[in-house]
């Protein structure tokens, strides 16, 4: 009567016995995916030695991350696509006809002190990337804000980013060319539509949230608004903070890391709100023209802290 | 009156349904076996206590236990043979339980309750019906269905939900059940409506059904009483606190019961097996299953005796294919996997699932990505990860400061983490914690 089917062939674990189509190595391989709209509109603004760039970044992250890994005697994940996305992410925030050497060791910098001294995916505090970044703003900065001037660009005379021109000379870019890209700017930021491509796609499969994206356009229009509202001679509109600067990669590709970002809905929420607030401050009030990697970083620091205040009542607890 | 804004609760996920495998497929009646198996513990609450020995005789419907103290339930046979022992047996929770285990003779002589008249039965009749024919909830977590229908005094109930939701992928019973003894589903709610002196009630069911909805949109012109309500279809909206949720805006404290914001909820096998044991005086003898998944040669809806063996449901179903890789009683995402095709099918039991290598596929766990997806589909609002992360640890007691034991097992975290982390299993070893140390 004892009717055991054989152990060998058969499973037993708990429930839930099905999963859903996401895995870590596919989520990541996605985002990367969604990404290609950015790269060429860098292609098709800037040239195709952009590639070489990215090319750069991309094996020097994989690179790094392979040896830390095999010399601290971890498990290789390099095929996960993490590292590639990290790579990626740094040379489109990279001006056109960048370093490639200042590229390798921001590369080298982004994974190695970004992401594989805090233990590897997952554990890292700040967006590796954006560390990667950071680094060369600090290491070259005069080859980090040297741009070139666009194909199709419209505006004859400057190859300037429309922040800096805003900032220095008050001279207020158009809102086409910002939305369509041919402006000066990093390699994949400057075209607004070619990002709300990725990042929308992003959004419809169900990896991205949507509230960080929105907080952020929400905080820009609101923060953007204030001021924008006291001295309109002053202060640009929103809609000139929304499409310029790294604002759009920042908000779809850059504040959506999950590592770096919170895990709770309201977090989202104060968490985007945050970083547009810092963007607004350092745009209209500080040194620089450009502010959304400080503005990221600065509210990563603060993502385990919103996460503990956040953790939401359980079903029929009334807040 | 039928209202059909997709009303849901929050959270929640959408599995891919596989129901396409048995919903065009009416319900079969297995031949009854020449064994039968049926376990005492059938129910939440007490074992039963049984009433027959070795070797006495019983028929289809004759008593076998009796209920054990108030959370109870009895026990009726399935059908006509001799007690052949009463001794321990694995059963679908993976426990050795005692059981009866009758052998078939050939008389199939039948010892049926007397039928009531639906039109003069009482309220008392019905109640008192419900508890001598065994009669426990059907949707899952078996529990005696009297002591639902007779709510303390001082609670005001005012609304009864039939839950016709059947959010478990595969599964198709209540589906089949609603497109085939339609009336008979409506009138089981009647007589729920009328045990507990209810004016009001509604159907919940999701709108992946639409054959269904259509079918009870018709005969309920007849029934101004009740609503149907469509839900979004969406996963786990089947359980009480979801569908009470979804159906009327109520949201039921944690500790507390639906009777305390007013409500019954019952499942559509349930209402039937009411309508049976009154209008036809048959006691919970029989259970209405889908046998699916793609490791199964020819996926059914069944009518089972309790007792018989899931080898049996097996064989009536062309048996297995060879890549079966996990056999589940129940639904996918809240099933038992089974190690031995002697365990019978019991009063609840909803289906038997054979999934294959493809089907239940996993990936090699990761570290957590701090996605946040688990804390965005918890139906109950918990923040998974964090739990998760908590018990990893052994840190059982902030685990239990953050409502661990609230969680309901549902295993949406689970199925939606791409890092493939087991989160409701830890979450289960919380709650054990919390339980053993009443926290």
């Amino acid at each position: 009567m004892n009717e055991r089917v054989n152990l060998k062939e058969f499973e037993y674990r708990s429930s839930p016995h099905l999963h859903s189509k996401f895995s870590t190595t596919k989520v990541m391989w996605l985002v990367n995916l969604s990404l290609l709209p950015c790269l060429i509109s860098g292609v098709i603004f800037f040239g195709p030695y952009q590639l070489i760039i990215v090319l750069t970044a991309i094996v020097f992250s994989i690179l790094t991350e392979f040896l830390i890994q095999k010399f601290t005697n971890q498990k290789i994940t390099i095929t996960d696509g993490s590292a590639f996305l990290t790579g990626l992410l740094l040379a489109l925030t990279l001006p056109p006809n960048f370093s490639l050497t200042a590229t390798a060791l921001g590369s080298i910098f982004a994974i190695g002190i970004g992401k594989q001294v805090f233990g590897g995916l997952g554990y890292n505090i700040f967006n590796p990337a954006l560390a990667g970044r950071a680094f060369l703003q600090a290491a070259f900065p005069v080859e980090i804000t040297t741009w070139t001037k666009p194909a199709y660009s419209i505006d004859a005379i400057s190859s300037a980013t429309p922040l800096a021109a805003f900032k220095y000379d008050k001279v207020l870019t158009e809102l086409k060319p910002l939305i369509v890209g041919n402006i000066g700017g990093c390699i994949g930021e400057t075209s607004s539509i070619a990002i709300l491509i990725g990042g929308i796609f992003l959004i419809l499969i169900g990896i991205v949230n949507y509230r960080i994206p929105l907080a952020m356009i929400v905080g820009i229009f609101l923060f953007g608004g204030i001021f924008n509202f006291i001295d309109a001679s002053k202060y640009p509109p929103p809609i000139f903070h929304l499409f310029s600067g790294g604002f759009m990669l920042g908000a779809f590709f850059m504040a959506t890391d999950y590592v770096t970002s919170p895990v709770t809905s309201k977090g989202m929420w104060i968490y985007g709100l945050g970083i547009s607030l810092i963007i607004i401050i350092i745009r209209l009030f500080g040194g620089v023209p450009e502010g959304v990697m400080y503005s990221i970083l600065f509210m990563n620091a603060f993502v385990p802290l919103i996460n503990r205040y956040t953790i939401p009542k359980p079903f029929g607890l009334k807040e | 009156m039928i209202i059909s804004i997709k009303k849901t609760f929050k959270g929640g996920i959408h599995p891919q349904e596989y129901k396409i495998l048995t919903e065009h497929k009416s319900f079969e009646i297995i031949p009854s076996p020449n064994e039968i198996t049926i376990p005492l513990s059938q129910h939440s609450g007490k074992e039963s206590i049984p009433v027959v020995k070795k070797n006495d005789r019983v028929k289809i419907g004759t008593l076998i236990a009796k209920e054990n103290g108030f959370i109870s339930s009895p026990i009726h046979s399935s059908i006509a043979g001799t007690v052949s022992s009463i001794s321990k047996t694995f059963l679908q929770t993976g426990f050795q339980k005692t059981s009866i285990v009758i052998k078939k003779d050939t008389s199939n002589e039948t010892e049926f309750l007397q039928p009531l008249d639906y039109d003069t039965v009482s309220s008392q009749e019905i109640i008192q019906r419900v508890r001598e024919a065994g009669i426990v909830g059907l949707g899952g977590a078996a529990f005696p269905t009297y002591v639902k229908l007779s709510p303390p005094s001082d609670k005001k109930i005012d609304y009864i939900i039939l839950n016709a939701c059947e959010c478990e992928p595969y599964l198709t019973r209540d589906y089949r059940l609603i497109l085939e003894r339609t009336e008979e589903v409506i009138k089981g709610l009647l007589l729920i409506m009328k045990a507990t002196n209810v004016q009001k009630g509604v159907i919940g069911i999701e709108d992946n059904k639409p054959k269904a909805i259509k079918k009870l949109k018709e005969i309920l012109i007849d029934y101004p009483q009740i609503q149907l309500i469509v839900l979004k279809t969406k996963y786990p909206q089947g359980a009480e606190k979801m569908l009470i949720k979804a159906v009327l805006g109520r949201e039921v404290p944690p500790g507390k019961l639906p009777l305390d914001v007013g409500v019954i909820v019952q499942n559509v096998g349930t209402a039937i097996a009411i309508y049976d044991a009154v209008i036809k005086g048959v006691p919970s003898i029989y259970a209405y299953i889908t046998v699916s998944g793609k490791g199964i040669k020819e996926p059914k809806n069944l009518i089972v005796p309790i007792g018989t063996s899931l080898k049996n449901l097996i064989d009536f179903c062309g048996g297995l294919t060879e890549d079966a890789r996990r056999i589940v009683i129940g639904g996918p995402m809240m099933g038992f996997a089974q190690f031995d095709l002697s365990v019978p099918v019991t009063k609840a039991t909803s289906g038997i699932l054979i999934l294959t290598e493809e089907e239940v596929k996993e990936y090699p766990e990761t570290n957590c990505l701090r996605c946040g997806i688990c804390v965005s589909v918890c139906p109950l609002k918990l923040t998974p990860t964090k739990l998760a992360r908590l018990i990893q640890k052994k840190r059982f007691e902030e685990a239990a400061k953050l409502n661990v034991s609230l969680c309901m097992e549902c295993g949406t975290c689970a199925y939606s983490c791409p890092a493939y982390i087991p989160l409701v299993q830890w979450l289960r070893l919380g709650k054990q914690w919390a339980l053993a140390n009443k926290i």
